[in-house]
């Protein structure tokens, strides 16, 4: 749910910056004065950023040695790389299938198809345990295909690409719907082959898209639980993920190297948030 | 042409194959294996007293989560837009990160201020005030990670819509605060629902950040999401699946609703 929002904060520099030329010679009327501001400072501070302080202060607790001594413990780098490797080609998987399926749902025409447009956002609003146990139906024990992928590596990934699927079709979907067919049909009456064409016209206008929305699945794949957590069957040293492992080390009463590894995830979707930002600049400046 | 076609073809066909493989033939063995043994079994698992209590929890907490951020989330769109103010960038950057981090690590750092042994923890005990393990923490998670939807989406909007309108209500003399409710509210009114929308189908079905809280005492501190999955570790199976079945039909009205928004709050 969340693709459309932050893209379009991204995407939408350009409209900002003529905004704000339009309403730079008469101030606005509703402008929100230092009451205002000062309510959403202490909202956000109160919710958001207090508890994300405890977390950095409780992993710090027994010092900045108990600290690295829990983060490159053996079983947390194992849950932290599995996490990182399989985010990683989940990501890669959804650059093609999420570029994929928007493509097919903006330049193809067939039956049914404004109810399966409809249908790529129910990842989204399904719950994310009802997502793990869908799939468990279907690749479980009690498969009708007798296809039994439960507590593997694999089933992981299902589940990552299941609960990430919207983001890259989400993302890509727009700025193909506003893209302007003339290049391409010039690309096309010069002689370039269908796939040339998508290649070296298409393809470079939906970069930013489809980076903007793989950053955004990248991070949702790293921290993801609910739809991991039954069809893991949580094996440390192969199927159990970094936000399992924190759950874990949580109910076995290790608070402190749960904070930690919580850290060294907090830094990630720092860094995808930041990377954000600076693919939204970067565009900004590409469209001025 | 008839390559072109082809290609169509080909690719339509990968799409829909990757689609059906991961969600769409997932989703509907789920519907049919609850509607199975009939729908009179389901509705005795969905009216259980554990059940009815989940959902009674479950829509206590998004009562007070989706209007606590509707309201704040308006105000909050109108100061990241239009405030000028040193350290917007990052509070800018604050309400975007309940997005990108991991569910159990938010409900991790709730556990660290208002745990027993959290910031907060004895001064709590001493006012007999229990937060975690009870319904307050349940509210809080789901306030955390619902924060970005209204204001996310309610933003751009009013960046489109500009200033020009209500230089003009004020120029006939209208109030800043009738300015507010009869230019400003109306215009952004359609991004607010969907943000509405997005914030209640997250706010039913969080589950990470809640199962950390919880505390997993069943009738009283179990949400619907909590209960699939303690009915699924219990070996009940059907009943899991009831309860997934109707934590389903919520998604399938958010997507419903959803659709209807959309073409309103881009026309706007």
């Amino acid at each position: 749910m969340s693709t459309p929002a932050v893209i379009e904060a991204g995407s939408t520099g350009g409209g900002r910056s003529r905004a704000r030329r339009a309403s730079e010679g008469t101030p606005a009327v509703i402008r929100p004065g230092r009451l205002s501001i000062g309510i959403v400072t202490l909202w956000l501070s109160l919710i958001v950023l207090l508890p994300l302080a405890a977390v950095v202060a409780k992993s710090l607790d027994d010092g900045l040695g108990a600290f690295w001594a829990a983060v490159s413990g053996r079983q947390a780098v194992a849950a932290l790389r599995f996490t990182l490797i399989v985010s990683l080609i989940v990501t890669a998987i959804n650059a093609l299938a999420g570029t994929l399926i928007a493509w097919v749902l903006v330049r193809d025409e067939f039956r049914g198809k404004r109810a399966i447009n409809a249908l790529i956002d129910l990842p989204f609003a399904l719950p994310t345990i009802v997502a793990g146990i869908t799939l468990l139906a279907l690749y479980g024990g009690s498969s009708p295909l007798g296809i039994d992928i439960a507590y593997t590596q694999v089933a992981v990934a299902f589940a990552l690409l299941f609960v990430t699927l919207p983001f890259v079709v989400r993302s890509v979907q727009p700025v193909l719907l506003e893209l302007d067919r003339e290049m391409e049909e010039a690309a096309a009456s010069l002689g370039a082959s269908g796939w040339t064409t998508f290649r070296r016209i298409v393809l470079p206008n939906l970069v930013p898209a489809i980076l903007g929305g793989c950053a955004l699945a990248f991070a949702r794949a790293v921290g993801e639980f609910g739809s991991v957590v039954l069809i893991s069957g949580n094996i440390p040293f192969q199927t159990q993920v970094a936000s399992v492992f924190v759950y874990k080390q949580l109910e076995g009463d290790a608070p402190v190297s749960a904070a930690a590894v919580s850290v060294v995830l907090l830094l990630l979707s720092l860094a995808v948030l930041l990377g954000i930002r600076g693919l939204a600049r970067l565009g900004a400046r590409h469209e001025r | 042409m008839s390559a072109e076609r082809t290609t169509r073809l080909g690719l339509r066909t990968l799409a829909l194959a990757y689609l059906g493989a991961l969600l769409f033939v997932p989703v509907g063995l789920v519907l049919y294996r609850t509607f199975q043994p009939g729908i009179a079994e389901v509705w005795a698992s969905i009216t259980t007293p554990a059940a009815l209590h989940a959902f009674q929890l479950t829509m206590m907490v998004t009562l007070i989560a989706v209007p606590l951020n509707t309201v704040l989330g308006i105000l909050a769109a109108l100061v990241i837009v239009r405030g000028r103010f040193r350290g917007k960038a990052f509070l800018d950057m604050l309400i975007d990160l309940p997005f990108a981090i991991s569910p159990i690590v938010i409900g991790l750092s709730l556990i660290f201020v208002y745990g027993q042994t959290g910031w907060f923890g004895s001064a709590l005990a001493d006012a007999g005030i229990q937060i975690i393990f009870s319904w307050p923490g349940i509210a809080l998670a789901t306030i955390f990670v619902t924060l970005p939807f209204v204001v996310r989406e309610v933003a751009p909007v009013l960046r489109e819509v500009g200033t020009e309108q209500e230089q003009a209500a004020a120029t006939l003399g209208a109030s800043p605060w009738q300015t507010f409710r009869r230019v400003t509210l109306p215009a952004i009114r359609w991004g607010v629902a969907y943000g509405v929308v997005l914030s209640t189908a997250r706010a039913i079905g969080e589950f990470g950040a809640v199962s950390v809280v919880s505390g997993h005492i069943a009738g009283q501190t179990e949400t619907l999401t909590l209960l699939v999955q303690q009915r699924f570790e219990n070996f009940n199976i059907a009943g899991a699946y009831a309860a997934s079945a109707l934590l389903a039909f919520i998604a399938l009205g958010t997507l419903l609703a959803m659709t209807l928004i959309k073409p309103r709050k881009e026309h706007a």
